[in-house]
């Protein structure tokens, strides 16, 4: 069916799929990025919807959109703006119309721009020129009608057949960048394998699509990117949730413990909930509980029990397992809380990425409640960071918080999957049985970490509790002298940590005159922008940070080589203010952004060369 | 379940600490009874796990030579939840008060309950707050005058056999703190009972709500006031034993056997095996000066348990499953070849 005058060569694309929140654009996203993927590129994605189900359909609030970035480069971000915008509705091109680059291509919907779609998106006459888009190349597809067109032999209602109308959309954009269909058709027809009408429906749209794009070729030329030069080995596609309980399930393996799940649903941290209720195939004990507190305190209960625990939660989940998480301080138990940051306070912005919960994980408790905290940076380094936050619980024998946030937890990448034999072995501290005088709080002289006697286990009898214990024997105790030890060893248990820890690597130059410093969800623009100010000669590095408390040991060392620094966060300032208290010798300009959205790269170089001209 | 190596006393679990109870205290005799039905269960010490969470009943744990967990305030269950769904080889038993059951820990009384998880659940019913010094409980019969009602309360209490059958509780027992044979009694069927059993401890606070049960406790009413219920035994009480319980219509009657025509053939029998709860939801809430209170274990019905249920589960996916670690996990599903 290949026909085609033109085929112009790039080196990445981003094209956003638009629509209602029921229009199946998250899934459309993910098929192309799949198929991206099994012919040779590197990709990210970004999945961008409204926390209602249903929103009100063709209105702007209830637009959802996925935005895929592909290339024959590695590829570090979902990309600012679009190359191509899909808009299944009019509301979908007024909610996008800001990330679209200059004359890229708009596909739209013709059937749906009508006068009730475009009153509904708040336009009172044509979008296209209310929006000044006449210099943009504008395809007026006729999807819904060609949609039922393309099955209108097959006897099924209007609903069924306006549900596949992103098959349409979807076989437009293979078209347009010379996709092949097979990955999308063999999906098709695994998922419907019980519906063959719905499977034969499907198909005929898709390919229908893919015709459109072929007969009215003269709309415009089609693109290829070539695959992009990646290490060779087995690929799949992971986001962050996955990856994240992935990660922790590969910790239970490589300590022979067992793994123990208990939360509550919240988005954007569900996935990892239902990830690892899958695995009952692994032994995962998976407990769906009442409540955020009852999450982590069965969590507790599991890892006293001598389970690797582990809850899930979201921002103000985190906040409702504050007191329980004092108790895990106290009673130095191993558990590992991974908080998915969206945006807040409050409810906030449920499906936004914000990372504004730092101050919550460190400082978020009553009394001196020190747990490790750190985070992970890209969708598929969840997976490493999970398993490191698991080993330092058992080895510490402390709780530990790994946040990750909304916008890495629902992107995915490609990830070239790693060998489990590649991974170390965590070393419990669990007595051996029939040990002599168990001592509770008695602690290894490195690390600090206590003894771990669970119920079973003869002759192990003690209680542990929330109660200020006796710096030796574990009972209770009120003596003020004793506190102060306990306090100053919880504290300085944790710290110990820096001794596991890498150092904090510098991509770019060792000196130079400005250091950007970053967090977590945040690298693969910072990364982005830092490389783009490189290339360009400037004498600008990157400094990204996975370990938040302890602090990697070398962090003085690195920052006193740049002019200035940058700290750049989706909050307002905490983690400049923590590196204030911190590293106090310095000086730290921010940049903070509090939108729900990740950094634009554009913005980012922006304020870098700002900073760089002052 | 496992015998014991060596045989057990009740001094074999007492732990080293000194236990710090008001003199008086309701709370020493029952502490009394849990060890002697510990030690009549016949397991190992190691087997034991303990679980409370915040008021004066919870420091319950320290005095006990089993594994021990003092958690937070009102989230026994949960804790408890967790021990004994990570090893269900172990007897958890979660100590807990009205407040931390019922007003702080509501939410997981109810759904440990219905999630029927083989925990065996002591409930110190004082109806008052003993370790913040005397303010009213869910359980404290309205009109109770105490620190934060100085003018007596205006809300109705929680009647914690009702809650229990309401959330659909299939074991629920009744004891006095003083009664140590009946609580050792109790104690040991609560053990027995696979699934989540739920006794209550009416108890004395001595200090702030001192002779709450007087009415029906004091030794020269006691036998008239409470009916202690045995398994397919006639529902009669009284020094004399000469009365008992009918169902007249849709509800229960004391009657006096001897009167009227009523001999014990017409007495109801106790029947604790019952699934229709509507019967043991009237015996629950029997309250003086109307019925006597009843005593014993009311309510024993068995059913699968979460722990039995979710080890079944994993036995059977793990058992279907092609996936046996996580490099054959990373291997599954959709992936391809650089």
């Amino acid at each position: 069916m290949n026909n085609k005058k033109e085929v112009v060569e790039l080196e990445e694309v981003v094209i956003r799929f638009s629509g209602d929140s029921g229009d199946g654009m998250q899934l459309t996203g993910t098929l192309f990025s799949t198929t991206s993927a099994l012919v040779g590129n590197d990709f990210s994605t970004f999945p961008d919807y409204p926390s209602e189900i249903r929103a009100p359909q063709g209105t702007v609030g209830g637009v959802s959109g996925f935005q895929v970035h592909f290339g024959h480069t590695k590829i570090f971000t979902p990309g600012d703006f679009s190359d191509v915008l899909v808009a299944m509705n009019p509301a979908a091109l007024k909610a996008n119309k800001k990330w679209m680059k200059p004359g890229s291509i708009v596909i739209l919907d013709r059937d749906s721009f009508d006068e009730k779609g475009i009153s509904k998106a708040g336009y009172t006459g044509d979008p296209i020129k209310e929006e000044k888009l006449d210099k943009f190349n504008i395809i007026r597809a006729p999807i819904s009608t060609l949609t039922k067109e393309a099955v209108k032999d097959m006897g099924l209602d209007v609903k069924t057949v306006l549900r596949s109308k992103n098959m349409f959309a979807l076989g437009m954009v293979y078209w347009l960048y010379n996709r092949p269909l097979n990955h999308t058709e063999e999906f098709i027809q695994t998922k419907f394998k019980k519906k063959p009408a719905i499977i034969e429906a499907n198909i005929r749209v898709l390919k229908a699509g893919y015709n459109y794009g072929d007969t009215i070729e003269a709309m415009t030329p089609s693109y290829t990117v070539s695959p992009a030069k990646i290490e060779k080995g087995t690929y799949r596609n992971i986001n962050g949730n996955q990856a994240t309980a992935w990660g922790l399930l590969a910790a239970a393996e490589k300590s022979g413990l067992n793994l123990f799940v208990g939360s509550y649903p919240i988005t954007p941290a569900t996935v990892i909930l239902e990830e690892l209720a899958a695995r009952k195939d692994l032994g995962v004990k998976s407990f769906q509980a009442e409540d955020e507190i009852a999450g982590i305190c069965t969590t507790i209960g599991a890892s006293f029990s001598g389970l690797l625990g582990v809850t899930s939660t979201s921002g103000p989940g985190l906040a409702l397992k504050s007191e329980a998480i004092g108790l895990a301080v106290m009673a130095e138990l191993p558990i590992v809380i991974v908080n998915v940051q969206r945006g807040g306070p409050s409810t906030g912005l449920p499906t936004k990425t914000e990372q504004a919960d730092l101050m919550q994980a460190l400082y978020g408790r009553n009394g001196e409640s020190p747990v490790v905290v750190m985070a992970a940076s890209t969708p598929s380094n969840c997976f490493d960071y999970a398993f490191q936050a698991a080993k330092i619980a058992l080895e510490y024998m402390t709780p530990v918080i790994l946040l990750t946030d909304g916008f890495i937890a629902n992107g995915s990448q490609p990830w070239r999957v790693p060998s489990m034999k590649d991974y170390p072995r965590i070393k419990t501290r669990i007595v051996a049985a029939g040990a002599d005088n168990y001592k509770p709080y008695a602690r290894d002289v490195e690390t600090l970490a206590r003894n771990w006697a669970t119920p079973g286990m003869k002759g192990m009898e003690h209680r542990v509790g929330g109660l200020e214990k006796d710096f030796l024997k574990g009972s209770v105790s009120h003596d003020p002298v004793n506190h102060q030890k306990m306090v100053d060893i919880r504290e300085e248990k944790v710290e110990r940590v820096v001794q596991q820890i890498p150092d904090l690597e510098v991509s770019g130059e060792k000196e130079g005159d400005l250091l950007v410093i970053g967090w977590g969800g945040t690298f693969g623009h910072l990364h982005s922008a830092v490389q783009e100010m490189q290339d360009e000669g400037k004498k600008v590095s990157l400094a990204h940070f996975h370990h938040i408390k302890p602090l990697p040991g070398n962090v003085k060392d690195v920052m006193k080589k740049f002019k200035k620094i940058i700290v750049c966060e989706l909050n307002m300032g905490q983690f400049a203010n923590y590196l204030r208290m911190k590293q106090q010798e310095f000086t730290y300009a921010q940049f903070n952004k509090v939108q729900g959205l990740p950094f634009t790269v554009a913005e980012l170089k922006n304020e870098f060369n700002n900073l760089l001209e002052d | 379940m496992e015998e014991q190596t060596t045989k057990l006393t009740f001094k074999d679990f007492k732990s080293d600490q000194e236990v710090r109870w008001c003199p008086g205290c309701g709370d020493h005799a029952v502490l009394n009874s849990v060890q002697r039905a510990m030690a009549e269960l016949g397991r190992d010490k190691e087997d034991f796990a303990q679980v409370s969470g915040i008021g004066c009943s919870s420091r319950f744990p320290y005095y006990m030579d089993t594994f021990g967990f003092h958690g937070i305030h009102g989230r026994a269950a949960a804790i408890a939840s967790g021990v004994k769904v990570a090893n269900p080889g172990l007897s958890v038993w979660e100590i807990t008060g009205d407040g931390d059951a019922l007003a702080i820990g509501g939410n997981h009384f109810i759904h440990l309950i219905r999630r029927n998880i083989d925990i065996n659940l002591l409930l110190f019913n004082n109806e008052i707050y003993g370790l913040t010094k005397g303010q009213y409980s869910p359980t404290s019969k309205k009109g109770t005058t105490t620190k934060t009602s100085p003018f007596g309360t205006i809300e109705t209490p929680f009647h914690p056999g009702e809650l229990v059958i309401g959330a659909q509780g299939k074991f629920f027992a009744r004891t006095m703190d003083n009664n140590i044979k009946l609580s050792t009694e109790v104690f040991v069927e609560a053990a027995k009972h696979d699934g989540t059993s739920v006794v209550e401890i009416l108890q004395n606070c001595v200090i702030f709500n001192d002779r709450v049960y007087a009415e029906i406790n004091d030794k020269e009413v006691r036998e008239e006031r409470q009916i202690v219920l045995r398994h397919g035994e006639a529902m009669i009480f009284g020094k004399e034993r000469d009365k008992g319980l009918i169902l007249d219509g849709l509800k229960l009657k004391v009657v006096k056997i001897g009167e009227n025509g009523i001999t014990e053939k017409d007495i109801l029998v106790h029947k604790e095996n019952e699934n229709n709860p509507g019967l043991h939801m009237m015996l629950v809430n029997m309250r003086w000066p109307n019925y006597p209170v009843a005593f014993g274990v009311i309510r024993s019905v068995n059913a699968p348990t979460y722990d039995m249920a979710m080890e079944a589960q994993i036995a059977k996916i793990q058992a279907e499953s092609s996936i046996k670690n996580i490099d054959d996990l990373l291997h599954s599903g959709n992936t391809w070849e650089v």
